[in-house]
Formats: C-alpha cells, sequence, structure tokens
C-alpha cells in the first residue's frame, strides 16, 4: 500500500486555485501547434476539453464509440446544472455551493476540487448562454432557476426537462466548430481498447474500428479519458445501453487506480422494473421533487389492495397517506439529497407498504402542486372567488405542463398511465457513479500523461452526488480546469518529438488486445453475452445496492469470480473480429464490468461505515440513519488491480475548512 | 401477444438486402426494441446472426434509434421515437415490417444500421457560435425574450435521428438544417452569424447529397420532437436574403 499525494497547492481555500492558474506552467503557441492530444469520450466534459484544447492550438484528436458525439449519454441529464450566481438573492454563495457538495458527498470528497468547482460554476453558465444554450427564462428576459435536493437556495439553471441535452449540444457545435477548422481530427464509431504506455507515460491508445473490427494505433503526447461513469455494471440502470467502463478499466489495468468503486448513486426516482426482459430504467427528474409529494398508504391492507388493482392512489384518503420524507425529514421535505430519498423508499417498501404489483414502488403526487398553482393562477387571472375546483386542477395543470411536460410524457409513454391524474409510481435504480479512476489535483492519474475527467474520474461528489452537479463537474472540468492543468504535464514536453506508433509498446498493446478479442470469439459457448451481463446486474443490485453487508459482500465476491470463470467458457459471440459486430462490442465490455464488480464489492467490504449512497447495514444510527466512521475511513480508497488480490492504496481526506459532521436534514 | 416480423436483411453496404420474416412472442408492456431484444436472444442461442440495430439511451432523447416500422420512420406513434413506442400500440397476429432509413445520404451499414455522418458535417459547417472558452460575458447581460427563448428552445429540441430525411419522398434535410439555423438565429447570441451560417449550412446539406424542399410536410408529421415546418420557412427567408442582399 502507499500513500497517494493529490497535488494539492498550498494557500488558503479561497486563493489555491487563482494562485496556481496563475503561476502554472505554460506551453507557447508555436509549441502547442505540434504536441498532440488524445480525448476518449465526447460527452459533456470530452467534447467541451476536446473543443477547448483545440481553440487553445494544441492538435487534438477525439475519440467516441458512438455514431456522432451528439449521442453522448450526458443528452440524457434531465433536471438542470447548478451555478452559484445567486442571481435569486437567496444567499448563494460559491462557498454555499462547496459547502453543500461537500455535505451532500458525506465529506469523502477533497475540498480543494470541490471549492474549484464552485468557482468555475459561474463561467459554465456565461459560457453556454454564449454558445446559444436556450435555458429557461423569466419574462423579464433573465435566466430563470429552480431547487435541487439536498440544498436550500435555488441555484439550478435549467432548459426545461432535457438540460443535458442543450448542454451536450452546445459543447457538440464548439467541438464541430474546431473539426471544421482542423484542429480536432474527429474518430467517430471507435473504441478505446487499451491505453498505450511508453517509459511510464500514457502516449496512446488502441481502438477499435467498430465499422470494420481493424485495431488501429494512435499516439499523443499525453491520453485524456472523459468516457463516463460505470452504472452499467448493475446492468438495469438509468445509463444507455452502451454506456460502459472500458476504456477506464484498461486503463486501470495498465497502472491507473480505481478510486472509491463501492460509491454509486441510487437515484429514489425512476419508473420501476416491470418485467425480465426490462432493458433499462428510466429516470424521472429530481426537479419533480420542487413540487412532487411522495407518500405511500399508511395502512398495508390500502397497499396491498392497490397492489392488487382492487384500489388506486386517488382512493386513499388524505389523512391515510404517510408522506414520509416530510415526516422524517421536515427541513428538507421531499427536497433531501438522493440517498437519503432512495434509502427511505426501500425501508418503506421493504416494510410493505410498496404500491406496485411488485411491492417495488411509491407515489409521486402532483395533485397539492396542481391545485396550488391553480388558485395561484386563477389569483392572477382575478377570477379566485368564483371559480370552480375542476377549473383550477385545470389551470394548475397547465402550469406543472408548462414546467415538467415532456417528464410527464416520457411517463404516460412508458406506463400507460397519466401521471396528471393518477400519481406517478416510483422507484429507486442506479444512475451514477461517483467513484472513478484516481485523479490528483491535476486530475492526472498515477500514470504521468493520462488525465481522467467527468463522471469517469472520483474526485467532486465523495459518497453521494447532489442533483445537477454531474452536468457542472463534467463541464467545469472540460472547458476550465484540464485546459490549464494538462500544461502541468506538457510544459515538461515540448522538447519530445511526435510519438511514433511503431515502438515495441504499440506493438504489444495491439497484439495482446488482438488475442483477448480472438479468445472471446472462440470460446463458441452456449449463453449469450446479455445473460451474463443480466446475472452479473442481479448479483451487484442483491449484495452491493442500496444496502450491504460484510456477509452478503463476500458471497457477492465469489459469485463474480464464478460467474468470470463461466463467461469464458460458455459465452457465445456471433460472428467475426473484423467486421461490424455490435454482440463482440458487448463482449468486451462485459468482461470488463465483470472484472469491475469484483473490486466494487471489495471496495464495499473494506469501508467498514456507512456514507452517503454506501450503506453498510452494521453501520446505521439507531434511527436508521448513515453511521460514518471519521477516524477510521476518512481516506480515498484507491485500487490497484490485480487478477487474485486487488491491492489498496490510500489518499488521505484532511478537512481544513469545514467540520465534519452527522448529515442532518431533518 | 404472438407478432410476425418482415425484417430488412443487408449485410453490408456493398450486398443487396432483402426481407426475411420472423416470429416473435411479446408482452405488451415491453418496448418495441425489447421485443427485438427477445429475438435476437433467440437468434443467438440458435447460433444465427442477431438483426443489428442502432439505439442506446432508450428514453426518446439521444436521437440513435432509427426503425422505420410499417412505412412510418419512428412507427405509428406522434411524437414518439422508436425506443419510446411499446407493444401495447400492437395487436395480437400483427404483421410488422420493420426497415431501415432509406435516403441516399444515409447509406446502410448493415441490416438496419445507418451512416448519418453527414448531419455533423452540416453541423460542422456552421451549426455553432463562433465564441471560444472563456469570452463569454455574464450570462444576464443578454437578456432574451421569453417567448423567442421559448421558439428557440422549440427547435434546438431537434435530436439529429434523421427521422425527417426518411420521411421525404425527396430525402431532404431541410427540417434538420433549418431547426438549427432557427435556434441559432432565433436568439440574440446567434443573430451575428446568421446570415453566413445559413448560406454554409444549406451549401453543406446540397453538397452531401440531400434532396430538395418540396413542401411535403412529412418531416413535421413524423418528427420524434414534433419540430414544426415553420423553421423551414423561416430559413428560406433567411437564405434568400442571404443570397440576394449579399455583397459578393
Amino acid at each position: 500500500m502507499t500513500t497517494l499525494d493529490a497535488k494539492i497547492p498550498k494557500g488558503t481555500l479561497e486563493d489555491k486555485w487563482v494562485n496556481y492558474r496563475s503561476k502554472m506552467n505554460l506551453v507557447a503557441p508555436n509549441n502547442k501547434r505540434r504536441i498532440e492530444i488524445i480525448v476518449v469520450g465526447t460527452g459533456l466534459a470530452g467534447a467541451s476539453a476536446a473543443a477547448t484544447l483545440g481553440e487553445l492550438g494544441y492538435k487534438v484528436k477525439a475519440f467516441t464509440f458512438h455514431d456522432s458525439p451528439r449521442r453522448a449519454h450526458s443528452i440524457a441529464a434531465q433536471g438542470g446544472i447548478n451555478a452559484a450566481k445567486n442571481y435569486q438573492n437567496d444567499g448563494d454563495s460559491i462557498y454555499r455551493l462547496f459547502y453543500d457538495t461537500i455535505k451532500g458527498g458525506d465529506y469523502r470528497s477533497r475540498e480543494a476540487n470541490v471549492h474549484r468547482l464552485a468557482e468555475a460554476s459561474v463561467s459554465i453558465i456565461d459560457q453556454a448562454v454564449a454558445q446559444g444554450v436556450p435555458f429557461a427564462r423569466e419574462y423579464g428576459g433573465l435566466l430563470a432557476n429552480r431547487s435541487f435536493g439536498g440544498v436550500q437556495v435555488s441555484r439550478t439553471f435549467y432548459a426545461r426537462g432535457q438540460t443535458g441535452q442543450q448542454l451536450l449540444l452546445g459543447a457538440y457545435s464548439s467541438l464541430s466548430r474546431q473539426i471544421s477548422t482542423g484542429s480536432v481530427t474527429m474518430y467517430n464509431r471507435h473504441e478505446m481498447v487499451d491505453l498505450v504506455k511508453v517509459d511510464g507515460k500514457a502516449r496512446g491508445i488502441i481502438a477499435r474500428n467498430l465499422l470494420t473490427g481493424e485495431l488501429e494505433r494512435h499516439a499523443a503526447h499525453c491520453v485524456v479519458l472523459a468516457t463516463g461513469g460505470y452504472g452499467n455494471v448493475f446492468y438495469l440502470s438509468t445509463n444507455a445501453m452502451g454506456s460502459n467502463v472500458t476504456a477506464a478499466w484498461k486503463s486501470v489495468k495498465r497502472g491507473a487506480l480505481m478510486a472509491n468503486p463501492c460509491f454509486t448513486q441510487i437515484h429514489p426516482t425512476c419508473i420501476p422494473v416491470s418485467g425480465d426482459y426490462q432493458s433499462k430504467l428510466t429516470l424521472m427528474s429530481e426537479s419533480l421533487r420542487n413540487d412532487g409529494r411522495v407518500w405511500v398508504p399508511k395502512k398495508k391492507e390500502d397497499s396491498i389492495a392497490i397492489r392488487e388493482g382492487k384500489k388506486t392512489a386517488l382512493d386513499i384518503k388524505e389523512e391515510d397517506r404517510d408522506y414520509y420524507l416530510e415526516r422524517r425529514y421536515p427541513a428538507f421535505g421531499n427536497l433531501v439529497p438522493r440517498d437519503v430519498a432512495s434509502r427511505a423508499a426501500k425501508v418503506e417498501c421493504d416494510k410493505g407498504h410498496g404500491v406496485s404489483p411488485t411491492g417495488l414502488a411509491v407515489f409521486l403526487d402532483f395533485s397539492s402542486a396542481i391545485e396550488r398553482y391553480g388558485k395561484a393562477e386563477a389569483y392572477s387571472m382575478g377570477i379566485s372567488d368564483s371559480i370552480s375546483a375542476a377549473k383550477i386542477t385545470e389551470l394548475g395543470k397547465k402550469v406543472v405542463e408548462a414546467k415538467y411536460g415532456n417528464l410527464f410524457q416520457m411517463y404516460d409513454k412508458i406506463t400507460g398511465e397519466d401521471p396528471y391524474v393518477f400519481p406517478m409510481k416510483i422507484y429507486p435504480a442506479v444512475h451514477y457513479t461517483m467513484g472513478g479512476v484516481w485523479v490528483d489535483y491535476n486530475l492526472e492519474t498515477n500514470v504521468p500523461g493520462l488525465f481522467v475527467l467527468g463522471e469517469a474520474n472520483f474526485s467532486d461528489h465523495g459518497a453521494n452526488r447532489l442533483g445537477a452537479s454531474a452536468l457542472m463537474q463534467g463541464l467545469a472540468d472540460g472547458y476550465f480546469v484540464i485546459p490549464y492543468t494538462i500544461g502541468q504535464f506538457l510544459s515538461n514536453e515540448i522538447r519530445t518529438p511526435s510519438i511514433t506508433t511503431d515502438s515495441e509498446a504499440f506493438a504489444e498493446a495491439e497484439s495482446s488486445t488482438r488475442d483477448k478479442i480472438k479468445r472471446l470469439i472462440d470460446i463458441k459457448g452456449n449463453q449469450s453475452v446479455e445473460s451474463f451481463h443480466r446475472r452479473l446486474g442481479k448479483i451487484m443490485w442483491e449484495y452491493c445496492g442500496m444496502s450491504r453487508n460484510a456477509d452478503g459482500l463476500k458471497k457477492g465476491r465469489s459469485m463474480i469470480r464464478a460467474l468470470r470463470e463461466e463467461f469464458y467458457k460458455d459465452v457465445f459471440v456471433p460472428g467475426t473480429a473484423e467486421e461490424f459486430n455490435p454482440e463482440l462490442e458487448k463482449a468486451i465490455r462485459v468482461a470488463d464490468f465483470l472484472e469491475l464488480g469484483e473490486v466494487m464489492m471489495l471496495d464495499a467490504l473494506n469501508r467498514n461505515e456507512s456514507c452517503g449512497g454506501h450503506f453498510r447495514e452494521e453501520y446505521a444510527t439507531a434511527e436508521g440513519e448513515a453511521l460514518r466512521r471519521d477516524e477510521e475511513y476518512a481516506y480515498v480508497a484507491a485500487w490497484e488491480w490485480d487478477e487474485t488480490e486487488p491491492i489498496l492504496h490510500k489518499e488521505d481526506l484532511t478537512f481544513e475548512n469545514v467540520e465534519l459532521k452527522t448529515r442532518s436534514y431533518k | 401477444m404472438q407478432l410476425k416480423l418482415k425484417v430488412w436483411r443487408q449485410k453490408n453496404a456493398k450486398t443487396n438486402g432483402e426481407f426475411q420474416t420472423y416470429s416473435v412472442t411479446a408482452s405488451e408492456h415491453m418496448s418495441f426494441l425489447e421485443m427485438l431484444d427477445v429475438l435476437n436472444e433467440e437468434l443467438i442461442s440458435k447460433k444465427e446472426d442477431p438483426i443489428a440495430f442502432e439505439h442506446d439511451c432508450r428514453e426518446g432523447i439521444c436521437g440513435t434509434c432509427n426503425l422505420v416500422i410499417d412505412g412510418r420512420p419512428h412507427g405509428p406513434m406522434q411524437g414518439t421515437t422508436t425506443c419510446q413506442l411499446h407493444m401495447r400500440s400492437f395487436k395480437d397476429g400483427d404483421t410488422i415490417v420493420i426497415e431501415p432509413w432509406r435516403a441516399e445520404a444515409f447509406p446502410i451499414i448493415k441490416d438496419l444500421v445507418v451512416d448519418r455522418s453527414a448531419f455533423d458535417r452540416i453541423i460542422q459547417s456552421g451549426g455553432y457560435i463562433s465564441v471560444n472558452t472563456g469570452q463569454a460575458m455574464d450570462g444576464n447581460a443578454i437578456p432574451v425574450e421569453k417567448d423567442l427563448a421559448i421558439k428557440a428552445f422549440d427547435a434546438a429540441t431537434c435530436i439529429g435521428c434523421g427521422a425527417c430525411v426518411a420521411a421525404c419522398p425527396n430525402g431532404s434535410a431541410m427540417l434538420f438544417t433549418a431547426a438549427k439555423v432557427s435556434h441559432l438565429g432565433l436568439l440574440p447570441q446567434g443573430k451575428v452569424e446568421h446570415t453566413k451560417r445559413t448560406r454554409s449550412m444549406v451549401d453543406q446539406m446540397d453538397k452531401e447529397g440531400f434532396g430538395n424542399c418540396s413542401n411535403v410536410g412529412a418531416c413535421e408529421v413524423e418528427c420524434p420532437k414534433e419540430i414544426s415546418i415553420e423553421n423551414i420557412a423561416r430559413m428560406n427567408r433567411s437564405y434568400v436574403a442571404a443570397v440576394f442582399g449579399s455583397d459578393e
């Protein structure tokens, strides 16, 4: 075990980034023109990084496995993006955003990184507006805000329920502009399948051309990964079907470290699972908790009647409803952080109050909001004295539709039930991964020249991410952090000539990748890739999901090892390696998930405390809340891969500015 | 429910394709793509080549999925992508015909997968506002009238799926291009480059081999994001102004 150095600059929290930035090493324009950078992944973090590095004059090569950079899963982010603008005059500030994020993350993130994130948040909004991102506006033409979980100010900027789409299209347009000028070369339908290290430094990648199956060598002075999270290790998640850990995991197998992999976020408001054929889960934005109230019937017999279809939510009288979040957490009510809301839903369903046929769902009800908005509209129209209840509902529905229309429509399409009439049924689902590749303050891994941005790294969200902070982090890393910090590495490389792909290191990486692919094709077993992925997901959810315990984690780990062995004996991959072969793509990704899953179990087992999304049943307060153990576990657990026994490295977290407290949202 | 599927199978761009018929058992709660997953699992279990089709987010926003179902891009439901279509829209015993997008500018890669990179090149030709990172002024320094912001947003919801092209008898990409021209041109930030942008995007669109617009309107009907044909009129006005108002 080694202790890792995060290279956090000295100075006060407020001055660290500003001072560091002004004293950083620079690369002169004439040298930038010769220096090549590979960016893998073109979601918010990757597209913004590639575009900005291109603008600065570097020679950038960007890679995505999608057919276009515009398809990255950032596009599906719904609710919004946080920024400490304080446009609402409600007491927000950079410090408050910093504090909320540290507290929301249950004190398992790095102070310096989080403060820098809060500082950058302000510029992100300006940049996005300048690119033409059509944020929601007030009648005066100024930007509108709403609230998200775990905070008491309104700092979330949004574009209906499609904020991720609009921000990604903004970054994509900047990237497209750089592609048109030739400063970025774009490789669509290329998947990174290995990292190439030359003399210990990251100098390139092996990419598989997904159309031809050809393995290509690509060299550069350094490599930037922005390849997203690994939520699909659970098979069912809100991630897109293609989201995967392969680029990050191949880097781990080349010496990078996987940090806090057990910190996964279970989002409280998703459409519940309906059958075995289900391929993915759909999120209902957290913004809905601004206006929706979460409840279950107080009496179990009512829940049973609803499950059996004998009653609906509308038959349950107000006094028979348990608005359990408002009851347990009066200060934050329905807007508690995601980990708290998810666990509370599980508690109610485990007690037998669930409301879907599977018993795994709670209600998210908009009737109070519809009535409240309807009355307000009637008042502003001057008709509040003479209006009927039906008219109030009609007016209220219109307001709700304007705010959340596309989400309600999405719910209706998937479930076939009208959420304006019946409350939505929701249940927690895997959504985001706070863990990721270990990086220092420069976003550089322990492999020199390898940088990791966005959800793919671990650094900013601790054990739980607050809503509307993923978009913020992806764009902060890409637009405002990496363009500076990459210079710390590259300023020492100005004498390094263009990297050749003829070296032994490239040949070795290519041939070992070829062998691995051949091995998968040659197994010719009897079970599909999909069936292994589903089984892995079930193990992960059962033993490493919303609550975990030591026995389960040990069992889960051995089950994964057994499954991995079976996979290499009996998987069937149709077709050949030298063609467009989506099944082979899946097989390569699932093989990596089968290793990552084991490290997640190990990490969860190692962390004998409960914090954020990591809830160990052995460590709970008398009221069932998470019990942190700061003395022993205020560290980042960074794992080095080893087939037999992964090795733990630690980075101690020191808190100089915030006092470690038990999180309370009561 | 029992269904018969007639699916377009084509090994690659160089070979000819043909319809093949499959039977599949589905549940009405499944999404259309989950029904295809079930069929593919069956094919794999028989060691046959699964049907290649594209999909990713499966929640109607990434724009990857693209099937022509019974002759209609994204199937029978209005304002819906293929992935959001559920089997409850079909009946037991139905025969469903599944084809790829068919347009000259979208060559077939395999089965139901086509190459839509022409759309990327249209955006690269001018679908952006030229602002480098760090150059922006405060977000609230540019007030945007709420109704205008909404109009721009409505155009900006385009997911780049290509249904408009697939629906058009001319294989025209006018709705796609016009949506981007409108989105940026309506906003004060985008006005500066509006004329230049319109010209170069239209030129690129023509270069890619998309057909011309003859006001059929099928694009608007089939657009899963219900983007209005009004945007085409707006782009035409601006294109005419760009050509005849040019200093060149």
